[in-house]
């Protein structure tokens, strides 16, 4: 059975997202509300009225780069960055089409990565991405390039001698229990 | 004096010179920096934004091998930095993510040591009248402003770092090696961080705010401190000329003499050495 969004949120982030009483700050400080829809302040209300459907199709939540400018400078204490990490986590459960597809993409392909080497490996993980994503085929190829030419883009992935443990630690994390 | 150190994936790979730079500065100060075994990446911003106690589980890692090693554990990498001091402040204050995450990880959290960043070690254990005795080739004619992007500084109470809105110690130690520091409102303004791949439009914008306010306060180079600020500031500037970033470290690196530092700049994607010839600074 659902729950309303608001104390699903609350319970997800450990916050208490009905104190904002939209003073603007985080919105006005945010770096990335030119491309968002609505904004942090505004997002916090509709989760607050329950626009779920609006809330968790939103690419809003895809967009937040994650800087705590908004937490950080909120006169209520309000963590935004941990509700839009919460809002995040509920979308993907809950099978919602972003709209901002290759956001997502990269933090999968990135995990993924990770999950078997136990490290990033840049190489492969931004090779995947250009395949899979929405992003131009060329674009950045020369970036690419110069990084490549300057020994920034290592071919071989490191040995870490930690890939066993790390794909374990993935596996516990997404066991039922942790859930 | 001991510390362990925690590359993290950027500083073998895009932050090469950031990592190299760290350690000539660290061996140029007679500081001890010794590379953890068997680290695993923090998650960084993908684990955070996916999956919670993966972003916990993943830095909790390298908590334990740190603990094991017993010194205070060196990340110059933010966002690495902000990853495991966020889970270390995580099982400092929560019983109940706590006992889950020392589960799954399979460890006893201790406590015994501290999760720091460079500037953090340099400024409050060497401190920033020793690091200007120590200097060989002042940077005099170099105007910069700091920039220290989002993670090192926030949230505040994670972070325990400097100011979030305005940070002094890159200032300072940039001002003990001779550089001019020029004052800037946008120190902990954020560059965009990981969209730099899904949304280059966004972060272009960004960038390209921030270099056109550096070059407004009268710099003519970015300062940072963080590998990923440093990739899109070199990568994501459309607009000419483009205005050149240092790690600090390698500032630093040259101003103690280090031999090797004419090695970092090619690696860099905007060529730093017109500036720095400019400046009247010795370039190999």
């Amino acid at each position: 059975m659902l729950t309303d969004l608001l104390s699903e949120t609350n319970r997800l982030s450990g916050q208490t997202v009905e104190l904002c009483y939209h003073c603007h700050k985080c919105t006005a400080g945010c770096p990335v509300v030119e491309a968002m829809s609505y904004g942090p302040d505004q997002l916090l209300r509709m989760v607050a009225m329950d626009q779920r459907e609006a809330v968790l199709s939103s690419k809003d939540i895809w967009l937040c780069a994650g800087c705590f400018t908004c937490a950080t400078r909120c006169p209520n204490d309000i963590d935004i960055a941990a509700v839009m990490d919460a809002l995040r986590q509920i979308s993907l459960r809950e099978g919602y089409q972003t709209g901002e597809r290759d956001a997502l993409l990269f933090h999968r392909l990135f995990l993924g990565v990770v999950q078997r080497l136990g490290r990033s490996h840049e190489a492969v993980m931004l090779g995947m991405f250009k395949v899979l994503s929405h992003t131009p085929l060329m674009n950045d190829v020369g970036a690419g390039l110069g990084l490549f030419l300057r020994g920034k883009v290592p071919v071989l992935p490191q040995r870490s001698g930690a890939g066993k443990e790390v794909s374990r630690i993935f596996k516990e994390c997404q066991s039922p229990d942790n859930q | 004096m001991n510390y362990s150190y925690y590359p993290g994936c950027s500083l073998h790979s895009t932050g090469l010179e950031y990592g190299l730079s760290t350690r000539a500065v660290f061996d140029a100060l007679e500081l001890g920096l010794i590379e953890l075994e068997g680290w695993n990446c923090c998650g960084a911003s993908s684990a955070h934004a996916l999956d919670h106690t993966l972003s916990l589980a993943l830095p909790a890692r390298n908590l334990a091998l740190a603990q094991e090693v017993g010194y205070d554990l060196v990340a110059p990498c933010a966002a690495c930095f902000n990853r495991m001091k966020s889970a270390d402040y995580n099982l400092r204050s929560n019983p109940a993510i706590r006992s889950e995450v020392e589960t799954i990880v399979g460890f006893q959290y201790t406590g015994n040591i501290a999760v720091r960043p460079v500037l953090a070690v340099l400024f409050e254990d060497y401190g920033v009248e020793a690091i200007a005795a120590r200097v060989q080739k002042p940077v005099y004619g170099l105007k910069v402003v700091t920039y220290y992007g989002c993670l090192l500084v926030r949230p505040p109470e994670v972070t325990q770092f400097d100011d979030p809105e305005h940070p002094r110690v890159m200032a300072a130690l940039m001002e003990a090696i001779g550089a001019e520091v020029m004052p800037w409102s946008h120190a902990t303004d954020c560059c965009g961080a990981g969209l730099s791949l899904s949304r280059a439009d966004v972060v272009q914008k960004l960038v390209g705010r921030l270099a056109e306010r550096a070059r407004e306060a009268g710099a003519d180079a970015l300062v940072t401190a963080c590998p990923l600020c440093q990739v899109n500031l070199e990568m994501r500037q459309t607009s000419e000329p483009k205005m050149p970033a240092f790690y600090f470290t390698e500032l630093l690196g040259y101003a103690l003499g280090v031999p090797e530092a004419n090695k970092w700049w090619s690696k860099h994607l905007i060529d730093p050495r017109p500036l720095l010839k400019s400046a009247g600074l010795t370039v190999e």
